[in-house]
This record gives C-alpha cells, structure tokens and sequence, in this order.
C-alpha cells in the first residue's frame, strides 16, 4: 500500500523577502516525474516539510497551468516556519500533496468573481485571482476586496496597483489604521461593500481571512441580497496529515483538511461563529 | 465448511492455542493482571489467563478482585484498554528522512513487519470499534499501510460479555455483549469449558482442525442465557442510537459549563475511548544530523495544542472541549461514518479521574426540552 503520508524532495529555487515576517518560497521538485504528474487547483495547499522539525499546511499561489516551480507565500509564526524562512536558494526540504478543495472553477465561469479578503495577502485567492486574470474571457468582472489592519501590512502592493489598471477589474483597499501613503479607505473590508458594484445575480463570491471578517462581510453580503448559494470561504484550522486521519482541523461533521479548506457557505453556515467549533 | 458450534473442555484450551499458532499465528496476547488492572499482553498458555478474576467498575474506579473459588478465566469486563493500541500504536514511526552530505533528503518509509498475533479474549464493545477505526483509517483516497499492516497481522478470538461492569451501555448502543462480527473465532465461557463457533474461514479450520466435539444444546442454551443477563443487567443507556439532532440542537445549553468546571482536561477518557483516533505528527531526529523519524502519538482533543492555531486556540476553555468530544462521539460522527462514535464500553467513566459519566451528562442535556434554558 503506498505510503499517502510521505513527501517528496523539492529544492529552492527562489525566496522572496515580503515583509519582515512573511516570504515567499519558489519550490521545484527534484525528481522530474514527480513534477509532471503533480496537478493541483486554486485553493489548494501542500503540506512543506523542514527537515528535522516537521510540516506545516501552506495554499499554493501558483496558478495551475504554471509551469515552473510552485509558490508558497508563508507567514513567521511557529516552529516550522521560523526555521523555513532561515531557508536559501538551493536549499531542500519536503513537499507532499495537494490536498483539500479549491475554489469552484466551474461554477464560477461566465460570472463576476467578487473577491473578498483580510489580513495579510491572503494567499488562498492569490490563485485564484491569477486564474482568473490569465483566462479573463471566462469571467465576467473581477472584483477584489481587501482589508488589512495596517497599511504597512499589506504585501504585493505593486501587484493590487497592477490589477487595478486592468480592465473589467475593480481593486478596492482598506486599512483599519491610515497612513500618508495611503491612497485607498480606512475601516474594515466591510466599508468597501458600498463602493464595489456587486451585481447580486451574476456573482460569485470567494472569502478568505479571519472568520469575524468573512461572517461581516457575508452579513452585508445578505443584505445586499446577494444569495447565500453564491458565497464560498477558505478557512484554516489546525492541520497535520492533510489526508482526513489526524482529527485536528474537524469543524462539526467536516475535516477542514479534505472537506475544505474551500467551503460552500451553505454547508459551513450552521458552525461559523460558533465559539469552540 | 463446517460452522456449527463445538465445545471446548477447559482443560484442552492450550490444544487451541496451539491449533492457533499452526494456523501461523505464533505470538498470542491476552487479558493478563497488571498493576491491579486487566491488560492485554503476550502469554505462552491459559495457565496465564486471569483465573477468578473479577472487576468492581463504578464512575473514577477500578478495581480488580480474587475468587479463589472460580474457575473462569473471562468474568470481567474490559480493563483500561484492549484492541485499539494493537492497530491504531500509541506511538509510531510513519516515515524517515535521510539527509546526505550536501543537503539532498530521501523519504524512505518506516518498516511495517508485525509478528502474526491472536489476540485471545476479544470483547464485543472493542469488536465494534475496530469497525469504526477500520473505516476511518482506511477509507479512500487515502487509506493508512501503516494502521493496514497491523490490522492484517491479528487473528481475533472473541469472548461474548458474560459480566459486564456497572460501567458498561453496550446493550443499548447495539454493541454487545455478544460479539456479532469482526472475529475469527467466538468463545462463551462456562465453568467446564467454551462454546466455540468460527466467523471466518481460517477461524474455522482451527475449529475443525481440533476434532472437537459439538456443543450441546444444553451448553449453548447456558451461554445464550449468561449473554442475555449481561444485557438484561445493565444499569446505564444512551437515550438513543442517534443523538445528532438532540446534540446540534444544545450547543449553548448551560450544562456544558456545568460539565466544564468538572472536568480536568486531562485526556484519559480519550485515551481509554477504543473509537478516538486524534493523533499528533511530530519529528525526532538523530543526533548525529543524518536521519529524522516523523512519527505520530496519539493525541486528545482535550489538550491546548488541538486546536493551536498560530495566533489563537479554538478551544481555549475546557466546556468547549468536552463539548467538542462529546458531540464528535455522538452527532457529528453520523455524519461521517453513519453511526455514533460510541460504543458503550464505559471505559471513560471508569478511567475519568473526577468520575464524569458520559450517560449521565447526556441525560441531563436532554432533561431540558428547551435547548437554550
């Protein structure tokens, strides 16, 4: 029976200094057969190994038809991602999956994909912004939402600048805190509902970020008589295995693992908020 | 092949054992008293079986008592833990990382030989739950060589639960005390010997290797009856099969907290539950910096670290996490794998430090109809 458990090796090829606690790895398997048989879909994650400390869950930024090595954007907040971010081009670790749900590709074609995010970056839908914008007649508008608690926080700034130039594209900003520098609103992602021009009919929403963010900004979202059908999330718990064994990241009867981390909302409805699930 | 039952004298069980170790299963584990409990290790004959043994079980108590009168080996319900170690290894490797001497890393996966082994003295309750451990580990797409690899290795004799602790609510979870399914060979003890009835192939052709005796109606009739009683005993229930509902419908019932203030977060029950399969990952490597064995141990949704997220745990206060135990167990489980998580062995009553009955916290949940008062 094949060992679903165990990584493969991949090297560094790239590493890329975000902020001063979060990077990006550029990851390249080093057996060419793993690479060509490795597929993966927006939303995604892989489960990275540092040798000697253990693994860490982490999305994949790549865009599924990127051939090259794979992205993934990490944040310093533990162990294993304390020692990651020590890592150097050339350097090896260990990569296994993908694993868990993405986003819905193919309900999402035809319509405006409305991206609503919080935090730092939110790599989860990195992906599927790309995805979108490299086959941009499969969509209709792209609409991206993004809060950040302060403005110093927000990374790939150049990159919202960027995609706000494009067109069919609406990019709008806010930071709970201002700054001299800041073109964009102050407040909480919620602020910028009213300037988005969301089409409640031809939108399909996709949420990621902490989950008092996303429960706001669904709350307005119903109030925009959005449909609740319409809505996705990305939430993150605790993982281990990735594979649906360990038992950290259950939320009621899910496995945030396999049955996520991308969530219908109807299905996630009944247990977000609820403190302790 | 034949099927019927067959009597096995008492004084011919080690003829059994060794009819077993023909079939190729040359190490056997059974109930051994140890540290004052009844445990499962390797024994060499019956000689080694609990002779007279019996168990007081009551809410935070264990206690094992002698009498020298008795010639039964199997009048006791199930000790601390019995099956689930055997498959789901408290602690064990799952792969090894080897690093050379310019830094590339080979996965290599940790071994998998187990000895062949009977485990003699298999209760109904750890049946059950090796069901539901089964279809959790080895599930698709992804199922586990590791759990596999010991699961294959075992030759189960079951002993039907002629008594049963005051702990025990297998009849109403429908888990025992017969033992339905699951084992190779079913055994009812009576004072001059076993009723003895194979459930597959290879349990069989010990059976038939033996050139026992049928059993007489007379015996079967005894055994069916002392399984009966066991059921007919029973002091504690489960309202109902199917709690899910009832259970989703309580989330903020106020006895959560009642239970919450009880409770140590201590994790026994968890360790003791024959169904829980939490298990941590975690890496050891070598001191000389030349390999790391990433294993996992098994964990509890009791702990702190469950439900670490970085930056904050889910399930800070200790209500949450006997909230979330209890209603994985017993809602949410159905769900997943289309019954309840529980399968009435009692172990977490007996082995609960502060005494925390799960019967009797269901039961006041549902005192109140009103789910929210």
């Amino acid at each position: 029976m094949h060992n679903p458990d165990r990584p493969v090796e991949v090297e560094v090829v790239e590493r890329v200094a975000e902020t001063p606690s979060i990077y990006t790895l550029h990851l390249r398997f080093t057996d060419p057969e793993v690479a060509s048989a490795y597929r993966l879909l927006p939303g995604q994650y892989n489960m990275l190994y540092l040798y000697g400390v253990g693994e860490v869950p982490i999305s994949i930024v790549s865009d599924p038809d990127h051939e090259g090595p794979l992205e993934h954007t990490i944040r310093s907040v533990g162990r294993v991602t304390e020692g990651m971010e020590r890592l150097q081009v050339g350097d090896r670790m260990g990569l296994r999956g993908p694993y868990g749900r993405g986003w819905p590709l193919e309900e999402a074609e035809g319509r405006d994909v409305v991206i609503v995010t919080g935090g730092l970056g939110c790599a989860p839908v990195v992906s599927m912004i790309r995805y979108v914008l490299s086959r941009r007649e499969r969509f209709g508008r792209l609409v991206i939402l993004q809060g950040v608690k302060h403005t110093d926080d927000l990374i790939w700034r150049r990159q919202y600048e960027r995609w706000q130039a494009l067109p069919n594209t609406q990019v709008l900003l806010a930071a709970d805190v201002g700054g001299p520098n800041w073109p964009f609103s102050v407040g909480k992602v919620t602020v910028l509902f009213n300037q988005a021009n969301i089409d409640r009919d031809r939108s399909i929403v996709m949420l990621c970020g902490p989950e008092v963010m996303m429960k706001a900004s669904i709350d307005r979202l119903l109030a925009l008589n959005v449909p609740p059908e319409s809505m996705w999330l990305s939430i993150e718990r605790n993982m281990q295995c990735g594979i649906g064994h360990c038992g950290h990241c259950q939320v009621g009867p899910y496995f945030v693992c396999q049955d996520g981390p991308v969530f219908h909302y109807p299905a996630l409805r009944p247990w977000l908020g609820v403190t302790g699930f | 092949m034949e099927t019927s039952a067959r009597f096995l004298p008492r004084s011919s069980v080690d003829s059994l054992f060794d009819a077993i170790r023909h079939e190729g299963f040359s190490r056997l584990v059974g109930p051994v008293v140890r540290d004052g409990a009844i445990v499962y290790r390797e024994i060499a004959s019956a000689a080694d079986l609990p002779r007279g043994m019996r168990d007081r079980q009551a809410p935070g108590t264990y206690r094992l008592e002698s009498q020298d009168d008795s010639v039964r080996t199997f009048s006791w319900a199930n000790g601390p833990q019995a099956l689930k170690p055997m498959t789901f290894a408290p602690r064990e490797a799952l792969w090894r990382c080897e690093r050379d001497e310019s830094g590339g890393l080979g996965f290599r996966d940790a071994a998998q030989e187990h000895e062949p082994t009977a485990v003699i003295g298999v209760r109904a309750c750890d049946l059950a739950a090796l069901q539901i451990q089964e279809q959790h580990f080895l599930k698709p797409p992804y199922p586990d060589p590791h759990y596999a690899a010991r699961r294959s290795s075992l030759f189960l004799v079951a002993v039907h639960c002629s008594h049963p602790a005051d702990t025990c609510f297998c009849a109403s979870t429908g888990d025992g005390p017969r033992a339905e399914s699951g084992y190779d060979l079913a055994m009812s003890e009576l004072d001059e010997g076993f009723v003895v009835t194979g459930g597959t192939d290879r349990g069989r052709a010990v059976l038939a290797s033996m050139g026992l005796d049928p059993a007489s109606s007379l015996q079967q009739d005894k055994a069916d009856r002392e399984v009966e009683a066991a059921a007919l005993g029973q002091g504690r229930s489960l309202p109902s099969r199917n709690l899910k509902d009832a259970l989703y419908a309580r989330l903020e019932h106020p006895h959560w907290d009642q239970v919450g203030r009880r409770c140590l977060s201590c994790g026994n029950c968890t360790a003791v539950c024959p169904t829980c399969f939490c298990h941590a990952e975690q890496d050891e490597p070598a001191l000389t910096g030349e390999t790391s064995e990433h294993l996992r141990q098994w964990d509890s949704c009791f702990t702190a670290v469950h439900s670490y997220m970085g930056h904050f745990l889910v399930r800070e206060e200790t209500r949450l996490r006997y909230r979330q135990w209890l209603t994985h167990k017993l809602a949410s489980w159905h769900e997943q794998y289309g019954r309840s998580g529980c399968v009435g062995c009692g172990r977490c009553i007996a082995w609960c430090p502060v005494g925390i009955d799960i019967t009797a916290e269901v039961a006041a949940l549902m005192e109140s109809g009103d789910a929210q008062s």
